[in-house]
């Protein structure tokens, strides 16, 4: 063994270093119909079950529930209800960056007017006092869209 | 029909923040030897090994290879399972079925996890769909956090209500050698803890964890030789949802453990869980989770959980003991976290979990919770099924 009597042996770490591997991802027709409809038209589209009449947000080819193919779009939003909420003050390491996210930030789960689930989106309120379970938001479109989520930048309280 | 099947050692190791102390395959292997104590078997009677964690949280995969040595699966058939925050219960589940199959007699089922290797929830939030959904998702906290929110709304429960839930848990694991935390608190010590995600404060949440925890199952004829009173897998059963973190259609509820834990209780003869049941391990993440699953488990009406808390039922010397060893609020290692709650279970059933028993347990609960939102439930006795 290492290390002589009365002397703890050193025990050894290694960091890895920041480790970046690119990732290409596919959208595919409905998440690239959603993406482009934000992007070109400032509209938010989900898709209806055909079996049980939900209405799907993100929108998506299949309702697992009923294991059914969805060819229906229907127009949703761009105002809804704060399902629920959680404003997040701990500090964490933004996994598609390496970075450190910067906090606090709102995440907020909205029902949007006409869907049946809820569409997960930041909140420009960071004060939970001055946010409630049932409160009105919309949602406020950047002007410059790329066909992403953030065509969205955040949900407002109205 | 499938063979009956008992748990007959449980081993796990020492829980800290950091095991500096040894490398993956050297905690595994402290798990391993200790459930071989526990049975006293050798790592010939094994006839097969399950195992598993979550990858990305120390970035090196194919633990069933890596691990061999210090597992014991030199020469022996190894499969690797895989479903985050469930995986402990997905590979002991994986176990039972090797034996209840009749393929195997005596399997050993490893769980672990250096939680140390990484940014916990930066890895978690790999879970999330990166296009739709990963920027708005704060790892395992975030979604917790806010579900309790629409839960205070709906049934007007507390954040102090949640605090009571971690209290218990914590005090608990003063009970236990294993826990990870063991330090008494109060209901004020929890409320002026920081905010991690409103309304989740630090002392609602789990902490990170290293360490790993083995179960050995074994067959009827063999199960009973090897321990006096074994703990016999009476059912399992799982459920999954939704995709999307904006999914489930009442985020009040726990659906996946409502619908778990109705069909383990069909298939275990279990009509009132509150009385039929002695005692529950559960795998809460979080104190508030302690509230608002208590409904999904049949245990009481819908909001009715903050009260069956402020009157202690499920204090360890009410009516229905919860987490006598503290649960995952006082240890985590994550891919072991779900497979601690069976074996604790199984310490309970076998009457071997020493300051932490609770008297006469004859049928026990063990769950497990996943992203997003995964559940498993475990039944376990101490008659054959
Ligand atoms: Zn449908």
């Amino acid at each position: 063994m290492a290390g002589t009597a009365g002397e703890t042996p050193e025990l050894i770490k290694v960091h890895s270093g920041a480790v970046e591997v690119p990732y290409d991802w596919h959208c595919g027709p409905y998440w690239s119909r959603f993406f482009r409809g934000l992007r070109d038209e400032k509209k938010i589209y989900a898709t209806k079950c055909p079996s049980c009449g939900r209405v799907y947000i993100p929108p998506r080819e299949v309702c697992g529930p009923c294991f059914a193919r969805m060819d229906e779009w229907v127009e949703v939003g761009p105002e809804g209800v704060i399902e629920m909420f959680t404003v997040v003050r701990l500090p964490y390491t933004n996994p598609s960056t390496g970075e450190p996210l910067s906090v606090p930030y709102t995440d907020v789960y909205v029902r949007l007017d006409g869907a049946d689930t809820s569409l997960m989106h930041w909140l420009d309120e960071t004060d939970e006092k001055k946010i409630a379970v049932g409160m009105r938001v919309r949602a406020v479109f950047r002007d410059k869209r790329t066909g992403t989520m953030h065509d969205i930048e955040h949900f407002k309280l109205i | 029909m499938a063979r009956r099947t008992a748990i007959v050692g449980i081993g796990q190791t020492y829980h800290c923040a950091r095991r500096d102390d040894v490398n993956g395959q050297e905690l595994i292997n402290e798990a391993v030897t200790r459930a071989l104590e526990d049975a006293g078997l050798t790592m010939k009677d094994i006839d097969a090994i399950v195992i598993g964690n979550m990858d990305h949280f120390e970035a090196i995969n194919y633990v069933d290879g890596w691990s061999v040595d210090g597992s014991g699966a030199f020469m022996r058939p190894i499969m690797k399972l895989t479903t985050g925050g469930t995986s402990g219960m997905t590979v002991a589940t994986a176990g039972y079925y090797h034996v209840a199959s009749g393929f195997f007699d005596v399997v050993l089922a490893i769980g672990w996890e250096m939680n140390s290797s990484s940014d916990t929830t930066a890895a978690i939030t790999t879970c999330c769909q990166p296009l739709i959904e990963r920027d708005f998702f704060a790892g395992a906290i975030g979604p917790l956090a806010a579900e309790y929110t629409a839960y205070i709304k709906r049934f007007g429960a507390t954040e102090e209500d949640a605090a009571l839930v971690s209290v218990r848990d914590h005090n608990n694991a003063l009970n236990n050698p294993h826990a990870h935390l063991r330090t008494r608190i109060t209901v004020e010590d929890v409320m002026k803890s920081p905010v991690l995600c409103y309304p989740i404060k630090l002392l609602d949440m789990c902490p990170r964890s290293d360490g790993a925890c083995a179960l050995i199952y074994a067959c009827e004829g063999k199960a009973e030789k090897l321990a006096p009173r074994p703990a016999w897998v009476h059912t399992i059963a799982g459920s999954r949802d939704f995709v999307y973190m904006g999914e489930p259609f009442q985020h009040e509820e726990l659906i996946t453990l409502e619908r778990a834990s109705a069909r383990a209780y069909k298939r275990a003869g279990i009509t009132d869980p509150l009385k039929e049941i002695d005692v529950m391990e559960l795998y809460l993440p979080a104190s508030t989770t302690g509230v608002k699953w208590m409904e999904s488990l049949w245990v009481c009406g819908r909001g009715e959980a903050p009260r069956l808390i402020r009157e202690g039922v499920f204090n360890m010397d009410g009516q229905l003991p919860v987490n006598p060893s503290g649960g995952p609020l006082a240890t985590n290692p994550i891919g072991a976290t779900a497979m601690i709650r069976v074996g604790e279970a199984a310490l309970q059933i076998m009457g071997k979990a020493g300051d932490r028993q609770v008297p006469n347990v004859r049928t026990a609960l063990a769950t497990a919770f996943g992203s997003c939102s995964w559940s498993d439930v475990t039944i376990l006795r101490d008659t054959k099924p």
